[in-house]
């Protein structure tokens, strides 16, 4: 066993906070981490894509948004999906989205695969937005969560609020470990061979056009699976969540956690959406109501966030790090 | 003679109105340093990725072992065997120096699509890594990140990359390019070592190291072949004189 570094250490402490969250939390907090996991799953996925691959799409939330939709189409009216049948329904029919999607887009690059991935997210999003099936602008209700009966024996009930938090959180650890293996298995070096030289790894014989649609389908299936809960709880799909509105703000997360990094991108996710709360609890000051205009003062956030953080909110240690070690390289130099 | 590794027949490649290539037809045998030499434009870097899959060629064939590969892509050559350096040091700039071979050795495994098992568990990548490695002289800046090597050095880990594809062809594209006198003198040594076991193909401006090793000179000017045989009678040639070596002489005058 390595030595423990201090990242590790905080990552055991904040997993173990999240764990026994329940018991001293009330429900409307337990929700708001439910949420703020799902959104980390789903910040995770993409992070696969920008951070280790180097696609920085811009139609994530497509394969977000549509498992959201098979979850919607799988539960009958007033009645409950089960879980084992319509969750890996719903990831895989992000999957194929993504392969689909993947075929296509992964045929450009750079500036190209931004603008083709938000075409084809757009295209799915009015595929919702303008047709009747899918219940058009307004979405549909979930009306009931899933239950996750096996045979008549229900292990856990999602309608209690505290079972869906620890699924989720199983969740978040089992996406987290997932990745963490995946990335230091042979495709996970592939694929982030690609994003620093693809030009070299295809001259050194890797066929990179199938590591990155390999890739691509697993960034889908992923954000399908955080798609599938954002929608069982919320209990409602609109073609808002698969909208570019959606795509942009979790690829703010990964930004603003820091790219190529799981927990960046987890803290990029919980970040985010507390700062979004924060702000929209500002006091009024003065004649300005603070809290009327939170999405500019975030916006500055984000701005400034990039600017003064070029390695996310998980690289500050690592920034001011440089920063104090400048002067010294420059005399060296 | 054995019948040539590789061989091109009036091969051309022409972008709009040049012919950077233009009708060449060339061989490389095993045991061989085939070294193309020629004035800046003159096609050389063009001829190499044509023969490396980078570009396609207009007209012409390639053959590797007598299949003809033009058209092929880049990944599929690499995998028959034909392996490259670049002019511009082309390597993995943040991964270590070791991970820099490691990546080429897996190239060689029938896969990359394996999940789960840790990349440093395949002991036979590995050995590979640090076979190259110890060929060109880096093993003992292995751990070292790419980017923190000397300009030669990562000319020599750029070669060290190539070789851990185990290729039976190498094309290197100024091999010597911005490196000092001991740096040269290393790389000449590296890669007489290397010649027995590979056919090449050497792109080179140093004159110095081109006459040393070249079993085979080719010189390019326009695209063309101006004149092909062993080194000796190149030297010789009078329109060669005129066209390039002399030519470069002027120059410095």
């Amino acid at each position: 066993m390595g030595k423990l570094r201090p990242g590790t250490i905080i990552l055991v402490v904040c997993l173990l906070a999240l764990a026994v969250l329940p018991w001293f939390a009330e429900k409307y907090y337990v929700q708001l981490f439910t949420k703020m996991m799902i959104m980390a799953i789903f910040a995770m996925s993409l992070d696969l894509l920008v951070g280790f691959t180097g696609l920085v799409s811009l139609g994530h939330a497509a394969f977000f948004g549509v498992a959201g939709y098979v979850l919607a189409f799988a539960a009958p009216e007033y009645e409950a999906a089960n879980l084992w049948v319509s969750l890996p329904l719903a990831m895989a029919c992000s999957g194929l989205l993504a392969l689909v999607i993947g075929v296509l887009v992964l045929r450009t690059s750079g500036i190209y695969f931004i603008m083709v991935t938000l075409a084809f997210a757009q295209m799915v999003f009015f595929l919702f937005h303008d047709t009747e099936f899918g219940g058009g602008a307004d979405g549909i209700y979930v009306y009931a969560k899933p239950v996750a009966a096996i045979a008549g024996w229900e292990p856990f009930t999602l309608e209690n609020h505290t079972h869906f938090y620890f699924v989720v959180l199983a969740l978040l650890v089992l996406v987290y470990t997932g990745l963490r293996i995946l990335l230091d298995s042979l495709f996970g070096r592939v694929i982030v061979g690609i994003r620093v030289n693809e030009h070299r790894m295809r001259s050194l014989g890797y066929r990179t056009f199938r590591y990155k649609l390999a890739c691509f389908v697993l960034a889908g299936v992923l954000a399908g699976m955080a798609g599938y809960f954002a929608a069982a709880q919320f209990g409602f799909v609109n073609p808002e969540t698969l909208g570019w509105h959606q795509s942009g703000s979790v690829l703010m997360m990964v930004i603003l956690g820091g790219m190529g990094t799981l927990t960046g991108a987890v803290v990029g996710a919980f970040s985010m959406i507390l700062l979004e709360l924060g702000l929209q609890g500002l006091p009024a000051i003065g004649g300005m109501d603070l809290s009327k205009h939170w999405q500019l003062l975030m916006g500055g956030f984000i701005v400034c966030a990039v600017l003064l953080l070029p390695h996310g909110l998980l690289g500050l240690g690592r920034t001011a790090s440089r920063l104090r070690r400048k002067p010294a390289e420059a005399r060296d130099g | 003679m054995a019948e040539a590794v590789l061989r091109t027949e009036h091969l051309s490649k022409h972008f709009g109105g040049l012919a950077a290539v233009d009708n060449v037809s060339l061989e490389f045998f095993t045991d061989q340093i085939h070294a193309v030499i020629g004035p800046n434009g003159a096609g050389k870097t063009t001829l190499t990725n044509l023969l490396s899959g980078e570009l396609i060629c207009t007209s012409g064939s390639i053959y590797l072992d007598g299949a003809d590969i033009a058209g092929l892509s880049a990944d599929r050559i690499s995998q028959r065997g034909v392996g490259r350096s670049y002019q511009k040091t082309n390597i993995f700039l943040p991964f270590s120096v070791f991970e820099n071979c490691r990546i080429a050795a897996q190239s060689r495994l029938n896969s990359s699509m394996r999940f789960i098992r840790r990349a440093l568990a395949y002991r036979e990548v590995v050995r590979e890594a640090e076979r190259a490695l110890e060929e060109v002289g880096l093993e003992d800046r292995a751990q070292v990140p790419a980017a923190s090597l000397s300009h030669g050095e990562q000319r020599q880990l750029e070669i060290a990359m190539t070789l851990a594809t185990r290729p039976r062809i190498l094309l290197l594209d100024e091999p010597l390019a911005g490196m000092g006198g001991e740096e040269s003198a290393h790389m000449v040594e590296l890669l007489q070592k290397l010649k027995p076991a590979h056919a090449m193909l050497l792109v080179e401006h140093d004159m110095d190291a081109v006459f040393a090793l070249a079993d085979r000179l080719t010189v390019m000017v326009d695209g063309r072949v101006l004149e092909s045989g062993p080194p000796e009678a190149i030297r010789a040639s009078a329109a060669v004189q005129e066209a390039y070596l002399g030519a470069d002489e002027e120059s410095h005058q």
